[in-house]
């Protein structure tokens, strides 16, 4: 292998970090103090990760997996409520989506034989699935409100001509699970000729033939596809509800 | 004859406003009812409490002699009809605010009954697939109506359905909706600022400053 990142070559590498310290500082941006902080935590959190990825691996026991995954999908979970601002239940409606599109997902990859279930491999691709199909469910989140705040007299009028919730607001919801979706799919259009992702690169960099590595990015482009897409419709199908009160009127 | 619709004492207040005070009403049947008053006075909430579209904050509001909390919100909507001013159209064609009312209730579209709305409201029969964005104001309003009767509501509440309409337009509307009162005793309750309206109105009902007066 040709992997030459060690301590050393990350020092000088950190020299990368004074130029934005020094384009923030001369241009009085403000950011030198986040830029600080953000080097801090990304050092510390992977080197925390890297530690605890390599003790989880070496013990290869069935329930720190589980525990690691469940672990992420919670995280993911946080992160998708803090966009859904006055959506109640964020949070579990959040989890959920994230626990069954990763869970379907995984399992589907399981089972093709694609993967195998090694920690190696499952937690990774866990927290692949988890932060797109996070990511898809905070776009989601977005959408509905904005949608909801831009076509109330549009949705006031359906309930007027005794339309139920679902009846009102269906295009709301599709086109918030359109949002979701989008930016997986954009990126699947432009794989290979625009960017070269992580998985790709990585296989690559680690010497693995690229023909051989891009078999695994066909394999992540698919299963984002099916985890924004189920992360988005469960998310978006359990969150309109909230937009409504308990006499079926719009709030 | 019992009453179609009561309010008793009904209130409406937001934290830090009193919108509608003490309003006591009887609406009988069949009845051709016009409410008019300031802006601001209540009206559009009066008849947004009666559509259900918002909760009165206290008071009783009884239909066919039930309070409104004992029906499922989506049947009481169905036979208590609200009608927007300035309505926004569904979709891209005019059938798809027609099929609309059908959708909900899980039925197949019935064409010569569409046909046969638009035709009694004076449009053209061949205006189903017309593109929504097309529509002048009078046409839009007609369609938005039409939502609201193809399936017969008991009363229909019309929000200042002819505000911004010509002349011409406002007393083809009228006419259409007197129809729909003599011949279906569909009972309408209209909010106007028209003076023509107020003048030709059979039975008027003032709302100022959050309280209701019957004129006599």
């Amino acid at each position: 292998m040709n992997l030459a990142v060690n301590n050393q070559s990350l020092f000088w590498a950190a020299f990368l970090v004074l130029v934005a310290l020094a384009i923030s500082l001369w241009q009085k941006l403000g950011l030198d103090r986040d830029i600080v902080i953000g080097v801090l935590r990304a050092i510390v959190q992977l080197f925390a990760v890297g530690y605890l990825l390599k003790y989880l691996f070496r013990l290869n026991n069935v329930f720190l997996t589980f525990a690691m995954v469940a672990f992420i999908i919670f995280n993911a979970a946080w992160n998708a409520k803090k966009r859904g601002a006055g959506i109640a239940n964020a949070l579990p409606i959040s989890f959920l989506a994230i626990f069954v599109s990763t869970g379907v997902t995984l399992g589907v990859l399981i089972l093709a034989g694609a993967i195998r279930f090694i920690p190696s491999q499952i937690i990774p691709i866990s927290g692949m699935i988890a932060s797109n199909s996070m990511v898809a469910i905070g776009l989601a989140y977005r959408n509905l409100n904005r949608q909801f705040h831009d076509q109330r007299q549009g949705v006031l009028e359906r309930l007027a001509l005794g339309a139920n919730p679902l009846d009102a607001s269906i295009a709301i919801v599709r086109e918030s699970i359109r949002t979701g979706m989008a930016p997986t799919i954009d990126s699947a259009k432009t794989v290979g000729l625009v960017s070269l992702p992580g998985m790709m690169s990585g296989l690559i960099f680690a010497g693995v033939d690229p023909v051989r590595a891009i078999k695994y990015q066909i394999m992540v482009t698919f299963m984002l596809l099916s985890a924004t897409s189920l992360g988005s419709i469960i998310a978006c199908y359990l969150a309109y509800r909230s937009f409504y009160n308990a006499q079926l009127q719009l709030k | 004859m019992s009453p179609l619709m009561q309010l008793r004492h009904v209130g409406y207040r937001t934290p830090d406003k009193v919108i509608l005070t003490d309003i006591n009403w009887t609406i009988p049947a069949g009845a051709e009812l016009t409410v008019t008053g300031p802006s601001g006075s209540g009206k559009s909430t009066l008849l947004r409490i009666m559509a259900s579209m918002i909760s009165k904050t206290s008071g009783d509001l009884l239909f066919a002699e039930k309070p409104l909390e004992s029906y499922d919100p989506i049947a009481y909507r169905r036979q208590v009809s609200y009608c927007f001013q300035q309505p926004t159209l569904f979709g891209e064609t005019v059938a798809d605010n027609l099929n609309f009312p059908y959708q909900i209730r899980r039925q197949t579209p019935d064409h010569d009954h569409i046909v046969e709305a638009l035709t009694k409201a004076g449009l053209a029969a061949d205006m189903l697939d017309q593109a929504v964005d097309d529509l002048s104001g009078g046409e839009r309003q007609r369609v938005a109506l039409i939502r609201n009767i193809l399936f017969l509501p008991r009363i229909l509440l019309l929000d200042e359905v002819t505000a911004g309409l010509d002349d011409a337009n406002k007393a083809s509307i009228h006419r259409w909706l007197h129809h729909l009162n003599v011949d279906h005793q569909l009972t309408t309750i209209m909010i106007t600022h028209d003076s023509a309206e107020i003048h030709a109105a059979p039975h008027l009902v003032h709302v100022t400053q959050g309280r209701l007066e019957v004129a006599q």
